[in-house]
C-alpha cells in the first residue's frame, strides 16, 4: 500500500476546507478555549472521522501514507484541531481493528461521521511514560466489568460520546491490561475541570474519573490482556499523525515568516535581502523537507507492516516534532516583536507544537523505543 | 426529478486574468476552475435529488480543461456529466452559448428542472439563463435565493432592493440561483474517489445538430473592439485630525454625496 492515486486531490480538498473553515477562526478558538464540534462534524462529513477505517462501517478506507499528507494540510490551519482529529481517528480505528463486527457496527458509523467523538484514555496521574504501570482496574462482575480509577490529560473528555479506556483486568505489567469502550452516559463516569494549558486550547483536556462504572461484557475490545498491545498499535500511527500536525503547523509558520521578510523593510530594504536571515530560512526549509520525507517513509513502513515499523515511527515522531518546533520557533524570531503577539498567529503555533514533543509518548520514550530495537538487533 | 445543472469553467478570479489578442478571455495562461457561482446551483440540485428521487446531470460548454468543472461537480455528488467540446465554439457570445446548451439539454432528455448559477464569475452577464429558458420554451425563474419543490411546481424567493418576491412556476422550468441560497458542500473523500467512475459524455456540434456557422467568434452578435486594463488604485486622501477631524470627514462625505 502507498498513498492513493487520488491523494493530491484529497489533500487539496482538505487544504481548502482548512483554509475556509478553520484558519480564519483558529486564533479566536485559541483565545476563547473553544472546541469547534460543529466544524469537526463538517470534517466528518468529508470523511475525516475514520480515515483508515474500513468502508463497510462508514470509514474512508485510506492508507497511513494518505493520512500523514491529510494531517499536514489540516494542521496548516490549526495544529490543535488537526491533532484532535488525529486522536479521534486513533480511538476510532482501535475499535475498527480490535473490535468484533458487532462492535464495529454499533460504534463506528457515528464516530466516522464525527457526529460522535471519541477519546483515548491511557495516561494516568501516576502512569505517563510508564503506561504499563496503570492502576485503573476492571473487575469482572456477573454481567460484565466494573471499572475504577482515573485517567489524566484526556483530549475531548466531557464532550466525547465514547471513551476507549485501558484498565487492568489481570496481574501487573502490560499483559494485565485490557481495552474497553465506555459510553459517555455510563453511570459513575465523570470529568475534571478543563485544564489551563500553554497551548492546544481549541480542544478540552480533562481528567476522566471512573467510579464504579459498569460496562457489559461486550464492551471489551479484543480479549482480556490484549489492551496494552491494542493501545500501542494505535499509538504507532497516532505518533505519525501528531508529527504530521507539527509539520503542517511549522510549514504555516515558515510561510508566514517568509511573507513577513519580503514586506518588512529595515536597514534600507526588505529584510529578506539580509543574508543571515536567508541562512535561517534555508535551515528551516531543510528541516521541513527532511521531516516530510521521514513521515512519508514511516507511513509507508506502517502501511506495509514492515518489521521495525514501530521503531521507525518512534524516530520519525521525535525528529519531526523536534525539528518542526525549531522551525516554528525560528519563524517567531524572524517576526521580531510581532511574532510574540497573539494577533499574528505565530506564537500560537509555537505553543501548540510544543506539546507534540511530550504527548503520544515523550520524545525521550521515542529514544527508548528506538534504542530497544537497536539493542535487540532488529534494525 | 431529473435535473440538469449548467456550469462554466472560468479563469480563477483570484489570479491575474487577461485577454488574448483577439479580445477573448485568456483561458490558457491562467489557472481555471468551476465558476464559484455555479457551485450554488450544483448544491441546490444535489439537495433536491437527495430529498427525493432523481438524477443530477452536469453540463458544460468549453475547451478541454472545462472537463475539470464537470469533475468537480461529480466529486460534489452529481451523477453524470456532459461536456460540449468543439473548436468551432471558441469565442461564442451568449446567444450562441445558449443555443449549444439548449440543444445539449434536448439531447440529454427532458429534465424536470434546469438549474444555473446567477452569472459566471468571468463574463458576469447573467443573460444565458434567460436565453436558455427561451430557447427551451421553459418558464424562466431567475435569481432565486430560496427554492422549494412543491408538487408539480417550484416556488422561489427573489430578493430585490426594496421588495422580496415569491414566484411560483410549473415544472419543467429553468431556475437560476444566487449565492444566498445555500452553502455549497466540499467534495468528500468518497466523492472524489467515486467521481472517476461516473459517466461523462463528450459531444461536438455535429452530435447536437448545430451548424458551426451559428456559433463561434466570427458569428457572434457582439464583438469586443478593445480592452483596457483598469488603472491601479490611487492612494486615498488622508485627513489629519487637528481637532476638526469630524467636521472634515463630514465635509468629505457630503462632497462625495455619500451623506
Amino acid at each position: 500500500m502507498a498513498a492513493s492515486e487520488d491523494i493530491a486531490e484529497l489533500s487539496a480538498m482538505v487544504r481548502q476546507f482548512a483554509d475556509d473553515q478553520i484558519a480564519p477562526h483558529a486564533g479566536q478558538w485559541d483565545r476563547d478555549k473553544h472546541f469547534p464540534v460543529d466544524v469537526l462534524k463538517a470534517a466528518g462529513e468529508l470523511g475525516l472521522g475514520g480515515i483508515w477505517v474500513a468502508e463497510d462501517v462508514g470509514g474512508s478506507g485510506l492508507t497511513r501514507a494518505d493520512g500523514v499528507r491529510i494531517f499536514e494540510q489540516l494542521a496548516t490551519a490549526c495544529p490543535t484541531v488537526a491533532a484532535y482529529i488525529s486522536i479521534h481517528n486513533m480511538a476510532t480505528s482501535m475499535i475498527d481493528t480490535a473490535g468484533t463486527q458487532e462492535q464495529r457496527e454499533r460504534w463506528i458509523p457515528g464516530l466516522a461521521s464525527m457526529g460522535q467523538l471519541a477519546s483515548y484514555c491511557l495516561t494516568e496521574a501516576g502512569a505517563g511514560s510508564d503506561a504499563a504501570a496503570l492502576r485503573t482496574t476492571a473487575r469482572a462482575v456477573d454481567d460484565g466489568y466494573m471499572l475504577d480509577g482515573a485517567k489524566q490529560f484526556i483530549s475531548g473528555a466531557g464532550t466525547s460520546a465514547v471513551y476507549v479506556v485501558m484498565a487492568r483486568t489481570g496481574g501487573s505489567g502490560a499483559k494485565g491490561v485490557s481495552a474497553f469502550v465506555v459510553p459517555a452516559d455510563a453511570e459513575g463516569l465523570s470529568f475534571g475541570a478543563n485544564e489551563a494549558k500553554m497551548g492546544w486550547n481549541a480542544q478540552p483536556t480533562r481528567e476522566v474519573v471512573l467510579d464504579g462504572v459498569h460496562v457489559p461484557a461486550d464492551h471489551l475490545l479484543g480479549e482480556e490482556g490484549q489492551g496494552f498491545a491494542i493501545a500501542m498499535r494505535g499509538l504507532d500511527g497516532g505518533r505519525l499523525n501528531i508529527a504530521a500536525c507539527s509539520l503542517g503547523g511549522a510549514q504555516a509558520a515558515f510561510d508566514a515568516a517568509l511573507a513577513h521578510l519580503r514586506t518588512r523593510e529595515a536597514f534600507g530594504g526588505p529584510l529578506i535581502e539580509q543574508q543571515s536571515l536567508q541562512f535561517a530560512l534555508a535551515d528551516m526549509a531543510t528541516k521541513l523537507h527532511a521531516s516530510r520525507l521521514m513521515l512519508h517513509d514511516a507511513a509507508d513502513a506502517l502501511d506495509a507492516g514492515a518489521p521495525g515499523a514501530s521503531a521507525t515511527c518512534a524516530m520519525t515522531k521525535r525528529f519531526v516534532t523536534d525539528s518542526c518546533f525549531e522551525v516554528a520557533n525560528s519563524a517567531l524570531q524572524l517576526f521580531g516583536g510581532y511574532g510574540y503577539l497573539w494577533e499574528y498567529g505565530v506564537e500560537k503555533i509555537v505553543r501548540d507544537l510544543r506539546v507534540h514533543q511530550i504527548l503520544e509518548g515523550t520524545n525521550e520514550i521515542m529514544q527508548v523505543v528506538l534504542a530497544r530495537s537497536l539493542v535487540k538487533g532488529r534494525r | 426529478m431529473n435535473i440538469v445543472v449548467c456550469v462554466k469553467y472560468v479563469p480563477d478570479a483570484q489570479s491575474e486574468r487577461a485577454f488574448t489578442e483577439d479580445n477573448t478571455t485568456d483561458r490558457e495562461g491562467v489557472d481555471g476552475l468551476l465558476s464559484e457561482l455555479d457551485e450554488y446551483a450544483i448544491e441546490e440540485a444535489l439537495k433536491i435529488a437527495e430529498a427525493g428521487e432523481g438524477e443530477v446531470t452536469v453540463l458544460t460548454v468549453g475547451p478541454d480543461d472545462a472537463a475539470e468543472a464537470v469533475k468537480k461537480a461529480l466529486q460534489m455528488g452529481a451523477d453524470k456529466g456532459v461536456h460540449i467540446l468543439d473548436e468551432a465554439i471558441a469565442g461564442s457570445d451568449a446567444p450562441a452559448t445558449s443555443l449549444v446548451l439548449a440543444e445539449a439539454i434536448k439531447k440529454i432528455g427532458s429534465p424536470d428542472l434546469v438549474l444555473t448559477g446567477m452569472a459566471s464569475t468571468d463574463g458576469t452577464m447573467s443573460v444565458v439563463p434567460a436565453m436558455l429558458a427561451e430557447r427551451l420554451g421553459l418558464p424562466q425563474v431567475t435569481f432565486a435565493s430560496e427554492l422549494t419543490v412543491e408538487g408539480e411546481g417550484v416556488k422561489i424567493r427573489r430578493d430585490g432592493d426594496s421588495s422580496t418576491e415569491t414566484i411560483e412556476s410549473s415544472l419543467p422550468a429553468l431556475v437560476s440561483v444566487t449565492d444566498q441560497i445555500n452553502e455549497p458542500r466540499y467534495p468528500s473523500f468518497k466523492g472524489i474517489m467515486a467521481a472517476k467512475k461516473k459517466p461523462v459524455e463528450t459531444w461536438g456540434l455535429s452530435d447536437l445538430g448545430v451548424d458551426a456557422g451559428q456559433v463561434g467568434q466570427a458569428n457572434a452578435w457582439t464583438a469586443v473592439l478593445e480592452t483596457t486594463k483598469r488603472p491601479p488604485r490611487e492612494q486615498g486622501e488622508v485627513v489629519a485630525d487637528e481637532g476638526d477631524g469630524g467636521t472634515k470627514l463630514a465635509e468629505f462625505l457630503a462632497a462625495q454625496k455619500f451623506v
